[in-house]
């Protein structure tokens, strides 16, 4: 089946099988490697993107369900210029990855998220990180950096 | 060293970061190679079966696959996996070693066991695939349950053997019988722990690919020891050492079963790769990752504790069953572990410590942070707790009165720990690192004000527990230190990185000694082509060990780099000092030569490099520890426990660590947030449930639940350094130590919210459904 899909701003047209996830697609046929699979059920996250500006799940979603939609991965958060996101570069300054293979997930669900809830509270950090698993970082120092890539004041 | 640091102990950020924060990190999942095939696995449904016939010509005939192979297509290489960790010369020790096969022959040991491995044009036509092979197993009963294993008639997991027993292992010291007639007190309990999973966020991959051109192959592996692998490879299918890369590049999370090497994927993908001539991938899948990584934690134990009624400890009598899985590759490093860990930071003069090792038709058992370690602290923190009930003395007192203190260093407890060398505390100064966590968590303060909660109906509870985690054995790592000639420091080992920070944590210690700027120092790991001696990432001993020798090579090139400086700048190397990726003359700043101007003069193209000199600003140096550094701490916990559903809301959790010098705070308080988040999924949630066939039945990150960011409290941490004397820097590991003592200070922290003489826990995990089930028996009396 055709699919055309706009990911990061550029336009891409394939041929695929109806069957091919989105992330298989994203990582195998685009080449674009930064969005990860962890489970292959929906429950890790680490495959996540933003879909329309929405983050989904690209492991439980084909990959011609995203025809004529908008798609920003991992490697579409930092500037054409390559400088950091504000969220991207409060990760690097609190620690907030170690093994950094749930990371992509964790940026594309809370980019999403501070761009709805500006200035949150820890409790409502913490929800909105509870659909991301790591089992590196405790994610304190992810509740840390989303404090302080946000307006909310610091503690 | 310099008196003061300016890179070592401090708070850097991590040179790895960028690379993994924009999606450009490459983990073996990423890997392409043109013309690339990609595998499956036909695996066992059953725990325990003959295997009758496997007929793979329905695959075979499938459009896209390329070929399929079981045990019977592999010829002279189906032989078994090595014997990774041979038992430690304790006497009378007996051990069995069955390890796998890489597909299995003759009999499935467990659910998941891989029969056949299907190679094909894409991952989902191997997939189709499988579902063609036909599989003929005949049921055998399966060993499930520990104890069961071991009762007369039960049947065997591998039948040339009498029983199930796969070791037993007895050490002492001093005389437990003995003590134990002078005892004012005995408590004695049974206590359990189950298994969990690793759950690495990434599963395991390989991509192997055969160059016949330049008849090399190369392994991208999702391992913690690329050396052993490339090593055992070559041996096992014949190349030299040298035709043989293995790569472990960015790895998402070991936890431990990344360190078991040779799995039966690992020793199948090369042989078909070569086979074939063409590049093979296989990337585990969620499901394959509960059933045929390896996995740990089931031991039962009967254990005692012998005190005065001050409340000294006399001496222990511990005998456990450990569950080893279906084979014992990784020999007996987790009972040692625990064996050993058992007496903790205490004074415990007498011990009596036997286990046996057990087979079951589960899938095999190897290290998972923490290694056995929570085990013997469950056991010891418990019987401590008892007695410190029954003796009418405080928790935290009962510990203060048993500690080592600072003058019983180095100790030696006289058994053996798992590197085969005697159990010896290098170093250790355990009460204030209590007093610092009862101060923390306001001890005094809350137990004053629980009558008063527990009359308004609040049920709060505060825990503080003990515990050492031996860490950084041998045998040995190696670095290679090289300043180029842009004056860009680069440092390769042979470990393998998993997000310890190892890019970062290696450069602050080669930073410090050249004095150049962390973000100058290139740090690469994991590539065999890089560096190809060493061992692997296990037993908190990277930063120890591997660290170890990136600084003796660094002292060796800041020696080449005084020496060619001073000869260049004709004043005598003490009048020379390193700074800002320059040497300087003292008194003289504006005289001096870059690190790379050095650089470029050490590898000269015209004159000579004079005799007993080399070229180059470049060192390569080892480090290998005769016994490992032991790191303590103490975890302090407040929780508060909902009487009618038994859910435990933790309030607060205090770390107070000691791993000597710190290279890194930040990066040691994310090893403990990130253990004791695992600490927290063992004590509570974590359980892999098998039913009595050997089923796994929750098999699915949707009904095995991991802690998320919800259910992990803030941590509240602080540290305390005593510099091990078994290596330059004074380091010990931190990587485990964060999820070892947490069962033990959650089990007397709910303990203490329930207050009930009668509410005991004695095993891990406590699910609220166990918790509820043990307050309404402490209820009814």
């Amino acid at each position: 089946m055709k699919v055309a899909v706009t990911v990061n701003g550029v336009a891409y047209e394939r041929d695929i099988e109806a069957r091919l996830l989105l992330s298989d697609f994203l990582r195998g046929d685009l080449g674009l490697t930064g969005t990860h699979v962890g489970c292959e059920h929906g429950v890790c996250g680490a495959c996540t993107i933003l879909f329309d500006g929405e983050p989904a799940r690209s492991c439980i979603m084909f990959a011609v369900q995203a025809d004529g939609h908008q798609i920003q991965t991992v490697e579409g958060l930092a500037s054409p210029d390559g400088a950091l996101s504000p969220l991207q570069q409060a990760f690097h300054e609190k620690h907030a990855l170690q093994c950094g293979f749930c990371t992509p997930g964790m940026l594309t669900t809370l980019t999403a998220f501070l761009k709805n809830v500006p200035a949150p509270t820890e409790l409502q950090i913490r929800e909105a990180l509870s659909a991301n698993l790591c089992r590196c970082t405790g994610y304190q120092h992810i509740v840390e950096a989303v404090i302080v890539a946000s307006r909310t004041p610091l503690p | 060293m310099p008196a003061e640091h300016r890179y070592l102990s401090a708070r850097v950020t991590r040179n790895e970061d960028a690379r993994l924060l924009t999606g450009r990190a490459r983990f073996v999942d990423d890997v392409q190679v043109p013309g690339m095939l990609h595998a499956a696995f036909v695996r066992s449904d059953y725990a325990h079966a003959r295997i009758v016939s496997i007929d793979t010509s329905a695959a075979r005939a499938r459009a896209g696959v390329v070929a399929v192979y079981a045990a019977a297509d592999l010829g002279e290489y189906l032989t078994p996996a090595p014997l990774l960790v041979p038992p430690p010369p304790i006497p009378d020790v007996v051990f069995h070693a069955r390890t796998h096969l890489p597909l299995a022959r003759d009999k499935v040991r467990y659910v998941g066991e891989p029969l056949a491995i299907v190679i094909a044009e894409s991952r989902y036509i191997a997939e189709d695939a499988v579902r063609d092979v036909l599989v003929d197993l005949d049921p055998l009963d399966p060993v499930v349950d520990l104890e069961a294993a071991m009762a007369d008639g039960a049947p065997r997991v591998h039948e040339d053997l009498e029983s199930n027993a796969a070791a037993k292992v007895v050490q002492t010291k001093g005389n437990y019988e003995a003590a134990r007639q002078q005892a004012d007190l005995i408590v004695r309990r049974r206590f359990l722990y189950d298994r969990g999973a690793s759950a690495a966020i990434e599963n395991r991959a390989i991509v192997a690919q055969w160059d016949t051109g330049a008849e090399e192959l190369t392994i991208w592996d999702t391992t913690q020891a690329p050396i052993p692998i490339r090593n055992g490879m070559a041996a096992r299918l014949g190349l030299l050492e040298s035709q043989v890369r293995v790569v472990a590049p960015f790895v998402g999370g070991g936890f431990g079963p990344k360190i078991m090497m040779f799995y039966p994927e690992e020793l199948v993908i090369p042989w078909v790769a070569i086979r074939l001539g063409r590049a093979v991938k296989w990337t585990e899948d969620r499901r394959e990752n509960f059933y045929a990584t390896t996995q740990e934690r089931g031991q039962v134990h009967e254990a005692e504790m012998a005190l005065t009624r001050e409340g000294r400890i006399l001496g222990v009598r511990d005998h456990f069953l450990f569950d080893t899985g279906a084979y014992d590759p990784y020999g007996l490093t987790i009972p040692i572990n625990t064996q050993c860990t058992l007496l903790g930071p205490y004074d415990i003069a007498n011990y009596d410590s036997r286990f046996t090792a057990v087979f079951t038709n589960k899938p095999i058992v190897t290290p998972v942070r923490g290694a056995g370690r929570q085990h013997g602290v469950f056991v010891s923190e418990r019987l401590l707790d008892l007695a410190a009930k029954e003796l009418g003395i405080d928790r935290v007192e009962i510990r203060r009165r048993n500690l080592l203190g600072p003058d019983r260093f180095p100790h030696n407890h006289g058994i053996m720990f798992q590197d085969s060398a005697p159990l010896v505390y290098d170093s250790g100064n355990y009460l204030p690192t209590l007093e610092r966590a009862v101060e923390m968590i306001g001890y005094e303060q809350l137990r004053g004000e629980q009558a008063r909660m527990r009359a308004e109906g609040r049920h709060v509870g505060v825990g503080v527990v003990c515990y050492v985690e031996g860490t950084g054995i041998g045998p040995y790592e190696g670095a290679r230190v090289t300043v180029e000639p842009s004056g860009v420091v680069r440092v390769a080992t042979g470990v393998g990185t998993q997000g310890q920070g190892h890019y970062t944590v290696f450069a602050q210690i080669v930073a410090e000694v050249l004095g150049v700027d962390v973000t100058n120092v290139k740090v690469v790991t994991g590539d065999t082509r890089e560096f190809q001696w060493g061992t692997g990432t296990f037993a908190s001993r990277g930063a120890a060990v591997a660290g170890s020798a990136c600084h003796a090579a660094a002292l060796s090139v800041r020696g080449k780099i005084l020496k060619l400086a001073s000869q260049l700048l004709s004043v005598p190397e003490d009048g020379l000092e390193l700074k800002d990726a320059r040497v300087e003359v003292n008194g003289s700043p504006e005289r001096g030569l870059t690190l790379a101007e050095l650089a470029g003069r050490a590898n000269p193209l015209r004159g000579a490099v004079r005799p007993g000199s080399e070229p180059g600003l470049e060192s390569t140096a080892y480090f290998g520890p005769d016994r490992g550094s032991t790191a303590s701490g103490v975890h302090a916990v407040m929780v508060e426990v909902d009487p009618e559903t038994a859910m435990v809301d933790i309030k607060r959790y205090v770390v107070v660590h000691d791993c000597g010098t710190m290279i890194n705070p930040l990066l040691v308080e994310g090893q403990i947030h990130g253990g004791v988040a695992h600490g927290i999924g063992n004590a509570f949630y974590e359980q892999l449930v098998y039913d009595d066939q050997g089923q796994l039945l929750n098999a699915s990150l949707m009904d095995y639940l991991l802690p998320t960011a919800t259910d992990v409290p803030p941590i509240e941490t602080d540290h305390r350094e005593t510099p091990s004397p078994f290596n330059p820097v004074g380091l010990k590991g931190v990587g485990e130590a964060g999820c070892i003592p947490s069962g033990a200070a959650f089990a007397q922290a709910v303990e203490d919210a329930i207050g009930n003489p009668a509410f005991e826990i004695l095993q891990i995990p406590m699910s609220p459904d166990l918790l509820f089930d043990l307050m309404t028996e402490a209820r009814r009396g």
